[in-house]
């Protein structure tokens, strides 16, 4: 018994427990809801646990059983996984608050199933945050892949229906077609799939090889959505909002690029990568999809859609913040896990609320939709700086330190890159909420009849727009727990 | 009778235990004619399972503990007369067949009330221990021509078992069958002649330590070659694979879903116990291009048999052509040739088994709420028969090799087998046709779930929880060992050390 009071696996049971018990009292809705709002405060209060103790210097791991000979489900508590657990865990919380309204409000069927497999996926999320070796990363990002293909096709049209066969054909197609075999490889080479720091490939294998894996790895993340492996997450803006907010914005999206951070850290080391050049062809294909996926989002009217487009292109800015093998770059993408967390779930959390209160989805309907919806529109444009990465928003912080890790590896191409696209993020966020506030009212968008958002929407809209703010301020928590990766 | 008394008739009959794993059954397969009434016939048979499971066990821990079992069948001591062997493989063999039908048997007792006559029901069981006794017959004699005696055996059982549907297509199937494991069965059998003709021997054992002198006859090479086709026939290798989806598809499915944990897997124990203890691994792969063509064989099969499973609109047909390629991927392990990829394609032989047996049950029980299972008709169907689609869903999961099943521990071991041999093109090509199985087992996933019911569909209920329940367990297995995956992966590779360390 003393095993299941270990804060790590606790951490995966409390949402599995959850999930149990939201299916038992799934015909009481506001028992349902509280069930799920407190199973998420007390997964969040757990982790802050697990993150004191760790503050403290308490070493905490967990090994289970070996699945694969030699290689056993394990967990550790290292500051990747650490920040991407807190991020999690805290948005769960304001998702839960936010899905209460939206759900409601959007009169959607299956509720019970919706937040039984939410409940599920972020079980899975934790498993792999902790997770101590490559294998058991593995293991939850397939699960991950698997328990939100009920949440994509929630609707059961044929729109959904789609949208989930891209979804997860493309997931589970890169994750075995390219993800699996790396991790074979990585093991019949290194004997190991451990995360160590410094890596666990050999140093004498050849750098093509190195190049080879390093690409079948960020490819076979999929959920990282590297260009050409994109396509699912426009597919999966056939959800429901809270879901595209917590799991296409945060959970399973950040899953991806943490899995790159952490295969780049851990397994190839970035001294090995840099002194090898390893990861310079990723390099240009994370650049690449920084400026096509700002560009395609661009002609992109569905609100939803340019903000799925602008999710890929951020995440490539992580993935390159990774290939930039520079320690700097790694405290960037880090950072950018949690600054882009907080901005886009804001995004995603208002476009829902517009959905629910207006019943418009193509940004150019919204125009003088400000007036009626004020707090919406005022949430968004805090969310819209914190993408391009303006003061104050926290967003501002992470761009800082990609730029200077391309300026210290002397990238001057990614540098002009970064550049290019901040402007192009201007161009295609600012004037959603700008238009809306002084577009004027058009004829054909009489705006009397239009509400503000449920409460629990605005709520929660408020809560993530005050996280963009804190983090500028007060980014000091966020840097000291990235750049413990990098001891000395 | 007094206590000890007792006790020395069971010691004894312990030692026996060998000869009544067979005589068991092929005694019980008469006795059931003889009685008609059906509930009585099941509970023998039942029964009957259960003891030669009991035994199974029995038999592998002594292994365990005292290594290979050798029992003269009759006293007659070998070669004149038929020996039993048991080592750690086939030890594993007899257990996966009678655990494979103790869980069918309850799951066949409900099913077959709606896919075979009443008045058949008693022939019905008869041949179903007849085909069992067949089957472990085959995998615990060490005589070559007992082997060819077993499998004529099962084989014959099997076609009546499959001819016992109602649907009229299942004679012409059965008939097909019937032809094809004919050729095949003479193959195996002009094969064990030729040896023979050789050695002047059929015990398996001398048989392994004759053949080394006569290596450069050509007698040797045409014997082989022989048992290798008649053995890819029954085994439904590709090319050789034909027979086997109608016969799966148009069998009650209680013995789909028997037959393809058990038959195939069987005559695969065939070829690899000529290839390793009788022939010898530096034969079948030193002089013999068996490697080469074995594995080119297998990569076909893996990519076509997909292939064609993604186009069928009968699940059942297209869980049939999926054992072609799933088969495909046991024989790639052995065409390695090395022993972590012998051990690999045992394993997955026995996963497979698992995997199959639960996915035939599920649609065993859609056959029996909807008469048929057409991918059409399975619309709506995760509403309707939510327990059953949700084993369907599981099992399919560990069909495509999703991580915590069987399915992925085999995969696993293959592709590193594949890395480990040097052949990194080996796990390129498992892991590229693994794709195929997400589309087919999606498209039926997608249809039950995503679909709504077909308009003149008329609503079905859950299937019975004696239908149910089995399926579950076949199912839970596949977690279980995908889990704990390291049990059977031991002990496969200590068989797998056995095997090519010969007799």
């Amino acid at each position: 018994m003393a095993m299941l009071e270990h804060p790590i696996l606790l951490a995966m049971l409390i949402p599995l427990i959850g999930g149990l018990l939201i299916l038992i009292t799934g015909n009481q809705p506001n028992l349902r809801e509280t069930v799920t709002l407190v199973t998420a405060t007390t997964l969040f209060w757990n982790v802050f646990g697990i993150y004191q103790l760790w503050q403290a210097g308490t070493a905490l791991e967990l090994s289970l059983f070996d699945t694969v000979t030699g290689i056993p489900i394990a967990f550790k508590v290292e500051p990747l996984g650490m920040l991407f657990a807190l991020i999690a865990s805290f948005l769960w919380i304001v998702t839960s608050i936010y899905a209460t309204g939206y759900m409601r409000g959007h009169h959607e069927k299956n509720q019970t199933r919706f937040y039984f497999f939410f409940a599920l996926a972020i079980a899975s999320v934790m498993g792999l945050t902790f997770s101590a070796n490559l294998l058991t990363l593995f293991i939850f990002y397939e699960v991950l892949t698997l328990s939100t293909f009920p949440l994509v096709t929630h609707a059961g049209t044929d729109a959904a229906r789609k949208g989930g066969r891209t979804y997860l054909g493309i997931l589970l197609g890169t994750s075995i077609a390219f993800f699996l075999l790396a991790l074979v490889a990585t093991w019949a080479i290194s004997g190991t799939l451990d995360f160590t720091a410094g890596g666990i490939l050999p140093k004498d294998i050849p750098a093509p090889l190195v190049a080879l894996l390093y690409g079948l790895f960020l490819f076979g993340v999929g959920k990282a959505a590297l260009m050409p492996f994109h396509r699912w997450l426009p597919a999966a803006m056939v959800a429901p909002t809270p879901v595209s907010a917590l799991l296409h914005a945060v959970a399973v999206v950040k899953a991806g690029v943490f899995s790159v951070l952490k295969i780049t850290v851990y397994i190839f080391g970035i001294e090995s990568l840099q002194s090898g050049q390893a990861s310079q062809w990723m390099l240009y294909v994370a650049g690449a999809t920084v400026l096509l996926a700002s560009l395609i989002a661009m002609t992109k009217d569905n609100l939803k859609a340019r903000l799925a487009y602008s999710t890929v292109s951020q995440l490539a800015y992580i993935v390159m913040g990774a290939a930039l093998a520079h320690q700097l770059g790694i405290i960037g993408g880090a950072m950018h896990i949690a600054t882009h967390a907080f901005g886009k779930i804001t995004l995603f959390f208002a476009a829902g609320a517009i959905m629910v209160a207006s019943h418009k989805t193509e940004i150019s309907q919204m125009r003088g939709l400000g007036r009626a919806m004020p707090f919406t529109f005022g949430a968004m444009l805090i969310g819209c700086l914190s993408i391009i990465g303006l003061p104050p928003m926290g967003g501002t912080w992470s761009k800082w330190y990609l730029v200077m890790a391309t300026v210290d590896t002397e990238q001057w191409i990614m540098l002009g890159i970064l550049l290019v696209s901040s402007l192009l993020n201007i161009a295609y966020l600012l004037p959603i909420p700008v238009r809306a506030f002084y577009g004027g009212t058009t004829s054909s968008n009489p705006t009397t009849a239009i509400k503000e958002a449920p409460l629990f929407c605005l709520i929660a809209m408020g809560i993530s727009a005050s996280g963009c703010l804190l983090l500028f301020f007060y980014p000091q928590p966020l840097y000291e727990l990235v750049s413990a990766l990098f001891p000395g | 009778m007094s206590a000890p008394s007792t006790a020395i008739t069971l010691a004894s009959l312990a030692t026996h235990y060998p000869a009544l794993q067979i005589v068991l059954p092929l005694v019980a397969a008469p006795v059931v004619v003889l009685l008609r009434g059906t509930r009585l016939v099941w509970l023998i048979a039942f029964a009957v399972t259960l003891a030669c499971l009991g035994i199974a066990v029995d038999l592998y821990t002594q292994v365990l503990q005292q290594g290979e079992i050798r029992y003269a069948m009759g006293g007659w001591a070998p070669p004149v007369g038929i020996e039993y062997r048991v080592d750690r493989f086939n030890g594993l063999m007899l257990i996966l067949i009678c655990a494979i039908a103790a869980v069918v048997l309850p799951f066949a007792r409900t099913s077959v009330e709606k896919e075979v006559s009443s008045n058949r029901l008693s022939l019905f069981w008869a041949a179903w221990l007849l085909c069992f006794t067949g089957l472990l017959g085959i995998v615990i004699t060490g005589d070559a021509f007992n082997v060819f005696v077993f499998l004529e055996v099962s084989s014959l059982a099997t076609y009546a078992l499959i001819a016992c549907a109602r649907d009229r297509r299942a004679l012409t199937s059965a008939f097909q069958y019937l032809i094809m494991g004919t050729i095949g069965a003479t193959f195996i059998l002009i094969g064990i002649g030729l040896l023979y003709m050789l050695t002047g021997t059929l015990n398996m054992a001398d048989l392994a330590q004759r053949l080394p002198a006569v290596t450069q006859a050509r007698t040797l090479n045409a014997a082989f070659g022989f048992i290798v086709v008649g053995c890819s026939l029954k085994l439904a290798l590709f090319p050789l694979h034909l027979w086997m989806p109608n016969a799966y598809a148009f069998a009650p499915s209680a013995v789909t879903a028997f037959i393809a944990a058990t038959a195939t897997k069987v005559s695969i124990y065939v070829m690899l116990r000529f290839f390793f203890t009788v022939f010898g691994a530096e034969f079948s792969f030193g002089s013999m291009p068996l490697g080469e063509v074995l594995m080119t064989l297998s990569i076909i099969a893996m990519f076509s048999g997909s292939l064609v499973a993604i186009y069928e609109r009968n699940v059942k047909r297209m869980l049939a052509y999926s054992s072609v390629a799933q088969i495909g991927y046991i024989t790639l392990g052995i065409s390695l040739a090395t022993s972590s990829g012998l051990a690999a394609g045992m394993l997955h032989l026995i996963n497979h088994a698992v995997i199959k047996a639960g996915l035939f049950m599920t649609m065993g029980a859609v056959v029996y709420r909807l008469g048929s299972c057409r991918l059409d008709q399975l619309s709506g169907l995760g509403k309707q028969m939510p327990w059953t689609m949700a084993a369907f869903v599981a099992g399919g999961l560990s069909l495509i090799g999703v991580p915590l099943t069987t399915g992925f521990v085999s995969k696993w071991h293959l592709a590193s087998a594949g890395f480990g041999a040097g052949l990194p093109l080996v796990p390129v090509a498992i892991l590229a046709s693994s794709l195929l199985a997400v589309i087919y087992v999606w498209k039926v996933i997608e249809t039950a779930y995503l679909r709504s019911p077909l308009e003149n569909a008329t609503p079905v209920k859950e299937a019975p929880i004696s239908l149910l329940i089995p399926m579950w367990i076949m199912v839970a297995a596949n977690f279980a060992f995908g889990i704990q995956g390291t049990v059977i992966w031991q002990a496969v590779q200590q068989a797998a050390v056995q095997l090519r360390g010969g007799v």
